[in-house]
């Protein structure tokens, strides 16, 4: 379970990101989390595994108090998160493998990553992983070869690797085309849904958010104005979250390409 | 996908950056080979090297702190006489740059031009600025004269192929809308060609003062003007308090230079 | 020519007129610094010799033709030296300037009074020409290839520092972070995040400074530090000009076919 107490974050530059957010995510909850740019939603993700320092709160992941941890017990905090970013952030020119070990890291020792000498059980997971979403074939080929798509396949087997109990995804359909936004969060759903593991998406997409999560909280100005069933994201509530605009059509255009999308997996299988 | 039965690897390795093993190996070898021959072939004078070291560290002594006093001037002197001659070269070197870089354009100039342009380009970036300096002193006897021509005649070799090459790649379209006025060989150059060369090429001939500056430091050593020739009378008088000033002034001015034509280099663009 | 009469004409101006005045005053500098320094050298120069240059030339061009073919029996190791001052001094300067490039990166670096030491050993080396510290170094470890392979050794170390520092500074910053976030380490996150983006950028700087390097140890024989410009000066001494031009062809064949090798082989990489 993930606990945030009271969480602000001031930038040095005075921006004040979070302002006082309190929240609770129970295990296995796969929560979207929207708003605006500029809402503090990347700022919250990031604060969770501390890439970025929170400047008041308290996070708790389990029984471990995040905040105030020391370096090292940093580093075995973060690998119980597993996290995707939005553009991929493979490291461009290490293999498909290197990038899916790299989750690892936090499990081995200096000597054994300079090597690549990581345990056989971590090699044959690897594998395991890559095989089911579909990239088994491209082990040896370096990141930057891949497809947008497939980059991010790569993204969710080097996070899961880790063998998280929560995932932070950043805007994980940002730079992809529609039909490989909805593979890849399909994918999230059904990897979390296999292990049992909470994620927070950040998405600001809210068609997709309303599609594939269980749990919507709206973020405006650093502050939660939402938090509740995706179902609940009425036009009132959107025009709360975003401002003006007619999203009437937003919301009945989801449900069409639902039953399209549905139907279209149905000729796959 | 596979079933859950699949047998997964348990070991990776790494693909290779030469995939051809035997070539592979032969450069390992070869390399190997060379610098293992290389430090053998090499003769060193080891109680040579035990006798100066005492003297090295003389040297450094005298050179923290540097004596800043230069009670003759001669040292402000050959620094400012190596300015200048660096100035004047990088002026002389541009304007003669031009008709050859130009000669040098296999756009615009006959292939016999284009020949003779191109040799006298790469025999100057072939010999470093030390042999043309030690020419120009046999045939124009010492002092900063025979270093301006030395100078003069690097640049082109760095100038002329720059402004060759282009001319080269810059845009047809543009060239051919001015030629298709109506416009003389003359006009075509000054209104096609200049306009989208000139830009760079200040911002160039600024960074070629600052090589020449360096060189204009060197060439004293040969007798062609400038602080090289101190600098190798107080080496070999032994006074390092000197050699150091004038390292240090050296080092300044470059910095000076660097930083200031960095600025201008800004500005011009 | 309708065009070019219309740019001149009174009704469209390029540039404003101060710009325009401000643009013909750094002319009119430009050029009092060049007239000036112009004097500055005349002043020092002996114009009886500049004259006689061109009796000068063709007296020695004449000399120095056809070349001493024989003298290359002795040039052969001369080269060899040339090259492998040039290939050591560049490995050890690479060995060197990889490390000082990490700790003098803003974004790598432990602390800022590091990163300001490194960048002082940068700036320090790279100023100074190796003829220079061939120089001072033949003092301290006597004539001969030792010397000439510190002193390029030396001036290397910043010149590819240098550009290493630079690319390092500017790699993406996200891969970095992606393996921060898996709970790597600072050292796992240089082997994994920033090394292999910088690994291209290390290999084409230790192959273009070795062609610099080639082209710069010809001539620190003349201060006796070793290479072909042993003979070089040695023959000039001597006023051998059949054996010079030897040299010189020596020299030309050997700087091509280092540019050759170099281009080659960063083709490969990139």
């Amino acid at each position: 379970m993930l606990r945030l107490e009271n969480l602000s974050k001031r930038y040095k530059t005075g921006d004040l990101a979070l302002k006082n957010v309190s929240l609770e995510i129970p295990d296995g909850q796969l929560v979207a989390l929207i708003g605006p740019s500029g809402a503090g939603k990347s700022t919250l993700i990031r604060c969770v595994n501390r890439l970025v320092d929170a400047t008041e709160g308290k996070i708790h992941l389990g029984d471990r108090e995040i905040t105030g941890l020391s370096m090292a017990e940093l580093r075995r905090a973060r690998r119980r998160m597993g996290m995707i970013f939005q553009e991929y952030a493979l490291v461009e020119r290490l293999t498909v493998m290197e990038n899916v070990l790299s989750g690892r890291l936090g499990y081995v020792n200096f000597w054994q990553s300079l090597f690549r000498k990581f345990p056989k059980e971590n090699v044959r997971e690897a594998y395991r992983l890559l095989d089911r979403v579909g990239l088994m074939h491209m082990a040896d080929k370096r990141a930057d070869e891949l497809s947008g798509g497939q980059r991010q396949r790569v993204g969710i087997c080097r996070a899961l690797i880790q063998h998280p109990e929560l995932l932070l995804v950043d805007e994980p359909t940002a730079s992809l085309d529609p039909k490989t936004s909805r593979q890849i969060m399909r994918l999230i759903r059904e990897l979390c849904e296999e292990r049992g593991l909470a994620a927070i998406i950040n998405i600001h997409d809210v068609a997709l958010a309303r599609m594939f999560s269980e749990r919507v909280i709206g973020l405006k100005l650093g502050e939660i104005v939402y938090d509740g069933s995706p179902d609940g994201l009425t036009p009132d509530v959107l025009t709360e979250i975003y401002g003006e605009e007619d999203w009437e059509a937003t919301i009945e255009k989801v449900e069409d390409d639902d039953e399209s999308e549905a139907s279209d997996d149905g000729r796959a299988a | 996908m596979s079933d859950a039965s699949t047998q997964y690897a348990d070991t990776w390795k790494k693909p290779p950056f030469i995939k051809n093993s035997v070539l592979r190996w032969l450069i390992y070898l070869g390399t190997v080979t060379y610098f293992f021959v290389a430090l053998y072939t090499m003769e060193v004078n080891w109680p040579r090297v035990a006798e100066g070291i005492p003297r090295g560290i003389d040297m450094l002594s005298k050179f923290f702190p540097p004596d800043l006093s230069d009670s003759r001037g001669v040292i402000l002197d050959g620094i400012l006489e190596s300015i200048w001659m660096a100035i004047i070269s990088t002026i002389g070197g541009i304007l003669l740059s031009v008709p050859i870089g130009l000669g040098a354009a296999r756009n615009l100039a006959p292939t016999w031009m284009y020949l003779f342009c191109r040799s006298i380009i790469a025999v100057s970036r072939t010999f470093p600025e030390v042999i043309l300096a030690i020419f120009a002193v046999k045939f124009f006897g010492f002092g900063p004269f025979a270093g301006f021509v030395a100078l003069s005649i690097g640049t082109i070799g760095f100038f002329a192929k720059l402004l060759a090459e282009d001319i080269e790649n810059m845009s047809k379209s543009q060239a051919e809308a001015v030629r298709a006025t109506g416009a003389s060989w003359l006009q075509w150059v000054n209104y096609a060609i200049q306009p989208q060369v000139l830009p760079r090429m200040i911002g160039l001939s600024l960074y070629r003062l600052d090589i020449n500056f360096r060189e204009s430091a060197v060439v004293g050593i040969v007798g062609a003007g400038g602080i090289g020739a101190h600098l190798l009378t107080s080496v070999q008088r032994y006074e390092y308090a000197t050699t150091a000033t004038i390292l240090f002034s050296i080092i300044g001015i470059v910095i000076a230079l660097e930083y200031t034509s960095g600025y201008f280099r800004k500005w011009v663009q | 020519m309708p065009m070019i009469q219309a740019t001149d004409g009174p009704i469209w101006r390029k540039r404003t007129p101060l710009k325009q005045w401000l643009i013909w005053g750094g002319w009119l500098v430009g050029l009092c610094i060049a007239v000036y320094a112009w004097q500055l050298i005349s002043e020092k120069t002996i114009w009886m010799f500049v004259w006689d240059a061109p009796r000068q030339m063709a007296d020695i061009g004449t000399r120095m033709v056809p070349p001493d073919w024989s003298y290359m029996d002795k040039l052969w190791r001369p080269v060899w030296d040339t090259l492998n001052i040039a290939t050591i001094g560049t490995a050890i300067a690479m060995v060197l300037a990889v490390p000082i490039a990490f700790l003098a990166a803003h974004n790598t670096t432990p602390h800022k009074s590091v990163r300001a030491v490194m960048l002082f050993i940068i700036v320090g080396t790279r100023s100074v020409n190796s003829l220079i510290w061939a120089l001072l170094l033949v003092v301290i470890v006597g004539p001969g290839v030792l010397a000439g392979t510190i002193a390029i050794g030396f001036r290397s170390i910043g010149g590819c520092a240098k550009l290493i520092y630079e690319a390092i500074e500017e790699i993406d910053q996200t891969q970095v972070e992606a393996i921060e976030a898996t709970g790597g380490s600072r050292a796992q996150q240089m082997v994994y995040g920033i090394v292999p983006q910088i690994l291209p950028t290390i290999a084409g700087v230790g192959v273009f400074r070795w062609d610099i390097n080639v082209r710069g140890s010809t001539i620190l024989g003349i201060v006796g530090a070793g290479g072909i410009g042993v003979q070089l000066n040695a023959s000039i001494n001597v006023l051998a000009w059949t054996q010079v031009s030897m040299v010189l062809i020596v020299i030309l064949g050997t700087v091509f076919v280092s540019e050759y090798i170099s281009a080659k082989v960063r083709g490969a990489i990139i």
